[in-house]
């Protein structure tokens, strides 16, 4: 196990972490690493564009049709896909029903227990939007993920959400050894959005990894279930998630202890960029219309 | 009238009387009893092959289960070390079941607390409880070292135990350097043995490889010395003491790792003792030194012999070794491991237990046995009946795996009298009921819980297996070495005899056979 980087990509849901990551995996593939995914995400999603079709056998899946865990090998549970990476996904309950949570637990752990880790270089969860509970920081406990990589964009919620992940980071930062690799900003193009993802890495005491603009190939590869890297390997975009994927390579232990901050500085932020006004508190709970009369 | 100060009546007597007679009778109107004949009926079926069938085809329910889950296996490990405290992280009642269940069985109290997790701490998380929790324990009981376990609370909210107890101690809970080894024991994966061999490992790694970083790791210099592991043993104060004892003989050089025979054997003397006996924890931390590790429990210390063997020890493991050849193999192994000679002592005791089992022979040899319990348990056993001559007939381990069911095949293909024998992994005791209906043995093999299977099938119960509550004292006699396969020699041998006289009893019907020898 010497020498394995294990990474986590953590952020708001439909930020596009699954495309980035997958994308960023692929170029990282590309460089020669041998590469294994595990989605931890109970759609399980976050290997379809490597194996071009969404996995159908999940870990739980499996589980639940076997009976238990411990009746799975790992060879029906792992696949094979471009570059040959290898991929994984977690799965989990029915929506409304049971315990996602305890799923990644379960999941995780039968994987460290049949060796799936072994002769990787990188193994890389892929997280479902936000750190809920105990069971989606499993991939932030000790010996597990050493760098996180949050994904985000401009948009208030999506930088709201990076910042509940760095909270999760924190806590177990202090006895553990995560630590915030850094922001990759996925382009929405709102507005002053590289200069607000700056300031927010900052912020968090951390840095903006990568920009990565915002650009058609990536729907085109997308409905075609291919990463850029595999679609369109010459495009200006392949090159922009070999970058990432290079930064992300070269930022072994120089992730930081991140420094979450308050709803209210996060209001700040946006002021200071212009991007909201100052609060008007007499108009703070007031409907249109008695906004009108007023 | 019923009862009277001056002589009051227990449960035995006083329900037969009269008036409760009476009142039961009565009660049957509200409570839509169906007819007698229908429920007779209905009982009838269940003793048939169909049904057993079917019962054998059900997938989605497990009736009576023997097992137990992972925490009473991590509380048995944890307390088998000196002045050690198991700490369960998750709610109070189960807690308070692996205390009652040890106590129940050893007749001894059983130190264990909990983290009493309620609604708050499953929406927020533990951390305040393990912080409080190990402070308190810490600070009431005074013990050298806290093992903490987790209940499936814990475990479904998804608690990290490492950052919860480094946390703690940052927070004061207990000294930086105090010993907090820690294993993750989800009630619902395994069972109790797969929860001792958890804890087991988590307390060597945790002395071995630098105590959670508080020091640097240590580093190997192979002694003479071997290691002992039991297992998850209700026997464990005889067996241990049996153990000791050949070792002694032998002049072996050893550690025990995980000693509770001196922990649920405690003397009444006037003086209540929280902590006695148990392995020395410098002795836990030294035994990284030993040339080899001897587990008794294979199925026990699956993941444990697997780390040691990674330390370089050589590793021995059996199933619950029993009888002239199980016995054999562990002291030539030993021997072997060791370089000492097995002494003539002990070669005569050997000698005896040969004798014995001639002695008996005629009684035991082609009786048909049903026996259930652990893995190991029930390997070394159907080991020690074949060797009597007996068929143990219908082999069940709930907790026993595939792996364990082609190992318990293999030692059956391996003998005459193991034909006709099956193995059943994963099958629970509503399973036995049906075998012991379609296909009857002569005994039946098993815990307390067997009474019920007795009960129902009229099929003699020999108590041997974890727990035992209805019988006292059995865990003080050993089932290891020679003299413990004389023990269980003996328990059966008095069940059989019990079970001809009770036959022959009848005066003038069927006395003619109610002998004075048998």
């Amino acid at each position: 196990m010497t020498g394995l980087r294990q990474i986590a990509f953590y952020g708001k849901g439909g930020i596009g972490k699954s495309t980035t990551s997958q994308n960023t995996l692929a170029a990282l593939a590309e460089m020669g690493q041998k590469i294994l995914i595990v989605g931890c995400d109970p759609k399980a999603d976050s290997t379809r564009l490597i194996l071009h079709a969404k996995a159908q056998d999940t870990i739980l899946s499996l589980a639940a049709a076997a009976g238990s865990v411990e009746d799975l090998e790992l060879e029906d549970v792992m696949k094979m896909g471009y570059r040959d990476i290898r991929c994984v996904e977690s799965g989990g309950p029915e929506p409304g029903v049971g315990c996602a949570g305890r799923g990644v637990i379960t999941s995780i752990n039968f994987l460290e227990e049949e060796g799936a880790y072994d002769g990787a270089d990188y193994v890389s969860y892929d997280v479902l939007g936000d750190v809920v509970c105990g069971g989606f920081a499993m991939p932030i406990r000790e010996n597990k993920a050493q760098e996180i990589y949050i994904v985000m964009s401009g948009e208030m919620m999506a930088m709201y959400a990076a910042n509940n992940i760095s909270k999760g980071i924190l806590k177990y930062a202090n006895s553990g050894g995560v630590r915030l690799g850094g922001l990759v900003c996925n382009e929405r193009q709102t507005d002053k959005e590289y200069e607000l993802a700056e300031s927010l890495a900052k912020k968090l005491n951390s840095k903006l990894i990568h920009f990565v603009p915002r650009d058609n190939v990536v729907q085109h590869a997308e409905l075609r279930r291919m990463t850029v890297l595999e679609y369109a390997p010459d495009s200006k975009q392949a090159d922009e998630y070999r970058t990432l994927a290079r930064k992300i390579h070269e930022n072994v232990g120089r992730g930081t202890i991140p420094t979450p901050i308050t709803m209210d500085e996060l209001e700040d932020l946006l002021m200071e960029h212009g991007i909201m006004k100052a609060v008007d508190e007499s108009i703070v709970g007031k409907t249109a219309a008695e906004c009108a009369v007023a | 009238m019923s009862q009277n100060a001056e002589k009051v009546l227990d449960h035995f007597s006083l329900f037969r009387s009269q008036e409760y007679v009476d009142m039961f009778e009565n009660k049957k109107a509200f409570e839509n009893a169906v007819p007698l004949t229908e429920l007779q009926t209905a009982v009838d079926w269940t003793k048939t092959r169909e049904y057993r069938e079917l019962n054998f085809a059900r997938e989605a329910l497990v009736v009576n289960p023997a097992k137990a889950c992972q925490p009473l296996g991590a509380v048995f490990a944890a307390v088998g070390f000196e002045k050690t405290l198991p700490f369960v992280h998750g709610s109070q009642g189960c807690v308070a079941y692996y205390r009652s269940h040890f106590s129940r069985h050893f007749k001894e109290p059983t130190s264990c607390v909990s983290s009493s997790m309620t609604e708050d701490a499953a929406v927020f998380g533990g951390l305040n409880n393990m912080i409080d929790g190990l402070a308190n324990a810490y600070n009431l009981y005074k013990p050298e070292m806290i093992a903490v376990s987790t209940t499936c609370m814990a475990e479904v909210i998804g608690d990290d135990l490492n950052a919860f107890i480094k946390t703690a101690k940052e927070k004061g809970s207990v000294p930086a350097k105090f010993d907090v080894p820690f294993t993750h024991t989800p009630a619902f994966v395994g069972s109790h043995v797969t929860g001792y061999d958890n804890t087991m490992k988590s307390i060597l790694e945790h002395f071995w490889d630098g105590k959670a970083g508080t020091e640097p790791p240590l580093v190997r210099e192979p002694r003479d010395s071997i290691n002992f592991i039991g297992g998850f043993d209700g026997y464990a104060v005889g067996n241990i003491r049996e153990v000791k004892r050949l070792f002694g003989l032998m002049g072996v050089d050893y550690t025990i790792l995980g000693d509770t025979s001196d922990v649920w054997d405690t003397p009444t003397d006037g003086r209540f003792r929280m902590y006695d006996g148990g392995t020395p924890l410098a002795a836990a931390a030294a035994a990284v030194h030993a040339r080899a590790t001897i587990s008794m429990q294979e199925f026990c210390t699956q993941k444990t012999l697997a780390y040691v063997a990674k330390k370089g020890h050589e590793v021995a493991a059996f199933n619950h070794p029993m009888g002239v050849a199980g016995t054999d193999r562990f002291l030539m192994e030993v021997a072997r491991l060791t370089g000492r000679a097995i002494p003539e002592d002990l070669t005569r005791e050997r000698g005896r237990l040969v004798d014995a089992i001639a002695d008996s022979s005629a009684h035991i040899h082609g009786k048909k046995f049903a026996l259930y319990g652990d893995p190991d348990l029930t390997l070394g056993l159907a080991g020690f009946l074949l060797e009597l001559g007996a068929e143990p007939v219908h082999i069940l381990a709930t907790n026993g795996t595939p792996e364990w069911a082609a190992r318990v095949q293999a030692l059956l293909d391996s003998s005459p009298f193991g034909k006709g024998c099956h193995v059943y992994p994963g099958r629970d005791l509503w399973h036995m009921r049906s075998l012991l209906f379609t296909e009857p043995v002569d005994f039946l093999i098993g815990n307390t819980y067997g009474k019920f299977l007795e009960r129902d099938t009229r099929t003699p119960l020999i108590r041997i297996g974890f727990p035992i509550f209805d019988r006292h004292h059995h865990h003080r006699y050993p089932l290891w070495g020679y003299q413990g396969a004389m023990n269980t020699l003996v328990k059966i041998l008095d069940k059989i005899f019990d079970v001809i006289d009770a036959d022959t009893i009848v005066p003038g019907k069927t006395d003619y056979s109610f002998d004075i020898i048998r």
